[in-house]
């Protein structure tokens, strides 16, 4: 790939027998905003740590910025912001001495790159007497988020910054992403959160250590390999229990007020569920047709 | 018949109000979304109904006690569930079930029985001797519920017990909560994921402190012309005017 930014390379990471990452192969484009999607424990954190250089993998290959995150692990460490998914700035610090703090690290002042934060940075901006481990979580994401970009990065690392969060703070957040992606910052960002995918330029599945798939989200979708269809009716858990039992339905799931079902063969129509209609899937669809 | 009744609650701490004044009821066997954006004031109205914190005014019954002035049977009569602590993870899983039915009372051939019949439900009897902490996050929440209902209480409060759980797990997951409403169980949940706000049979919103909306969700789309739950939440909730300060 072309202006690849990011490389993994055949990376593999063990905990004594747990086996956290296999033979992973992943390439980000600069500029990109590039997600990497699956739940809790699918060792999402693991990748970034290897990319962060905070963590050896136990084999393969992976470059930041054409730099081996092993042997040029310093020079790595001035280029990319790092934003963990434990809150992990100094609580007993002041929401501007740890701006201060991160920017001087890096041998930087706030006020040279206060551009680059200050749509972030402008809401805690009235807190900023106010130590870190006193803010909310919205503040404290929105700080953490300002440290991690303070020395202009080339690359930004997110590690669930959205998770426990709720669903206008998350839009609100990701309306940040976009703004820094105009930036020119290429940003790796993970998330439970399958709408969330959909924000991504690229995204990748990720589960129990495995990379299932990666492509756009549009094309994701498009691989869908059946036809699935809604239905809703007065009692969606009694008709999804109903459906289980057809021969015919090979999968079935409820998604909010509606059940997606797919076929095997031709769809019959049953007069019970004369309603059914044919959708598009969304990325959630994608990813669970991934793990069946 | 109402399970959790509450008129007029209020919580302050200092001069902020954290829970403004809330009325709700909700129906024995109901499943009910507790909703509203983080810093809203969901989990100090939580630990009231759970009879952790005393209101500042206001009455409220939960599983027919009062919540002023019976905390302590309030408490025997609920389960509780959070995504953050719920399971030892350094006990093996039937030490688990065996010290939460200990705590609530259980005499050890019903928990014996109890322990089995769990087990065989949700395929975990291999797992048995297994620590907690060796699950995969997903099984763990599973159990954990289960824990939570090991004693037949008459309420369960989750609270955000699907967060970064991956989707197949979450649908099993609302599964037992289902199968728990059937038997009779009172179901009240928190969650951040709006697709799970349709699950429910009704869902309340929370905005700076007030209950802004209540109603199956199915009403509340039509009342504010939505196509999704997500929709009605976005409307609400960022009306909020105290954020997260």
């Amino acid at each position: 790939m072309e202006n690849a930014i990011l490389k993994c390379l055949s990376i593999n990471k063990r905990y004594g027998d747990v086996q956290a990452l296999t033979n992973i192969d992943l390439e980000v484009k600069k500029g990109e905003l590039f997600g990497l999607i699956g739940p809790d424990g699918a060792g999402k954190t693991s990748l970034f740590r290897i990319l962060a250089t905070l963590l050896l993998a136990n084999g393969g290959i992976a470059t930041v910025d054409g730099l081996d995150v092993v042997r040029d692990y310093k020079a790595i460490r001035n280029r990319v912001g790092y934003m963990p998914g434990r809150f992990s700035l100094y609580p007993d610090l002041t929401v501007e001495e740890n701006l201060n703090f991160f920017a001087t690290v890096f041998n930087t002042t706030v006020r040279e790159n206060y551009s680059l934060i200050e749509d972030i940075y402008r809401q805690i901006e009235p807190f900023k007497k106010r130590r870190a481990g006193q803010l909310s979580g919205g503040m404290k994401q929105k700080l953490a988020l300002s440290c991690a970009l303070i020395h202009k990065p080339t690359v930004l690392f997110l590690d669930e910054p959205t998770t426990g969060v709720d669903p206008v703070s998350r839009k609100e957040f990701w309306g940040m992403l976009k703004k820094l992606k105009q930036q020119g910052i290429t940003i790796l960002v993970s998330t439970p959160y399958m709408d969330e995918a959909a924000l991504c330029d690229r995204i990748a599945f990720i589960q129990q250590g495995e990379i299932l798939a990666i492509d756009t989200p549009a094309n994701i979708v498009a691989g869908f390999p059946h036809k699935l269809y809604a239905v809703e009716t007065d009692n969606n858990y009694e008709t999804l229990k109903q459906l289980r039992e057809n021969p015919a339905v090979r999968s079935v799931f409820s998604f909010g007020d509606t059940l997606h079902v797919t076929f095997d063969g031709e769809l019959k129509m049953n007069p019970d569920y004369s309603q059914l209609k044919e959708i598009e899937p969304s990325i959630e669809d994608c990813f669970m047709e991934l793990i069946l | 018949m109402s399970v959790i009744k509450v008129e007029n609650l209020t919580k302050q701490f200092g001069n902020f109000t954290a829970v403004d004044n809330i009325s709700f009821e909700v129906e024995k066997g109901e499943i009910f979304g507790f909703l509203g954006a983080n810093g809203a004031g969901k989990t100090t109205a939580m630990r009231m109904l759970c009879g952790l914190s005393h209101p500042t005014s206001g009455n409220g019954t939960v599983a027919g006690y009062d919540i002023f002035k019976q905390s302590e049977e309030v408490k025997k009569n609920i389960g509780y569930m959070s995504q953050k602590f719920s399971l030892y993870e350094d006990l093996k899983v039937w030490e688990n079930l065996r010290l939460f039915g200990g705590i609530y009372g259980m005499k050890d051939k019903p928990i014996a029985a109890k322990t089995s019949q769990i087990l065989q439900e949700l395929g975990f009897e291999k797992e048995r001797d297994a620590l907690v902490k060796s699950l995969p996050l997903g099984w763990k929440q599973k159990l954990a519920f289960s824990v939570a209902v090991f004693h037949e209480p008459k309420i369960v409060f989750l609270d955000e017990p699907t967060g970064g759980v991956d989707p197949l797990t979450r649908r099993q997951f609302w599964e037992l909560i289902y199968q728990a409403a059937a038997r009779g169980i009172t179901v009240f949940v928190t969650t951040h994921y709006m697709d799970e706000a349709e699950y429910c049979k009704r869902v309340s919103i929370m905005v700076d402190g007030r209950i802004e909306a209540i109603d199956t969700p199915k009403n509340l789309k039509q009342q504010f012309h939505a196509e999704s739950m997500d929709e009605v939440f976005y409307m609400l909730a960022r009306k909020a005017k105290r954020g997260e300060n």
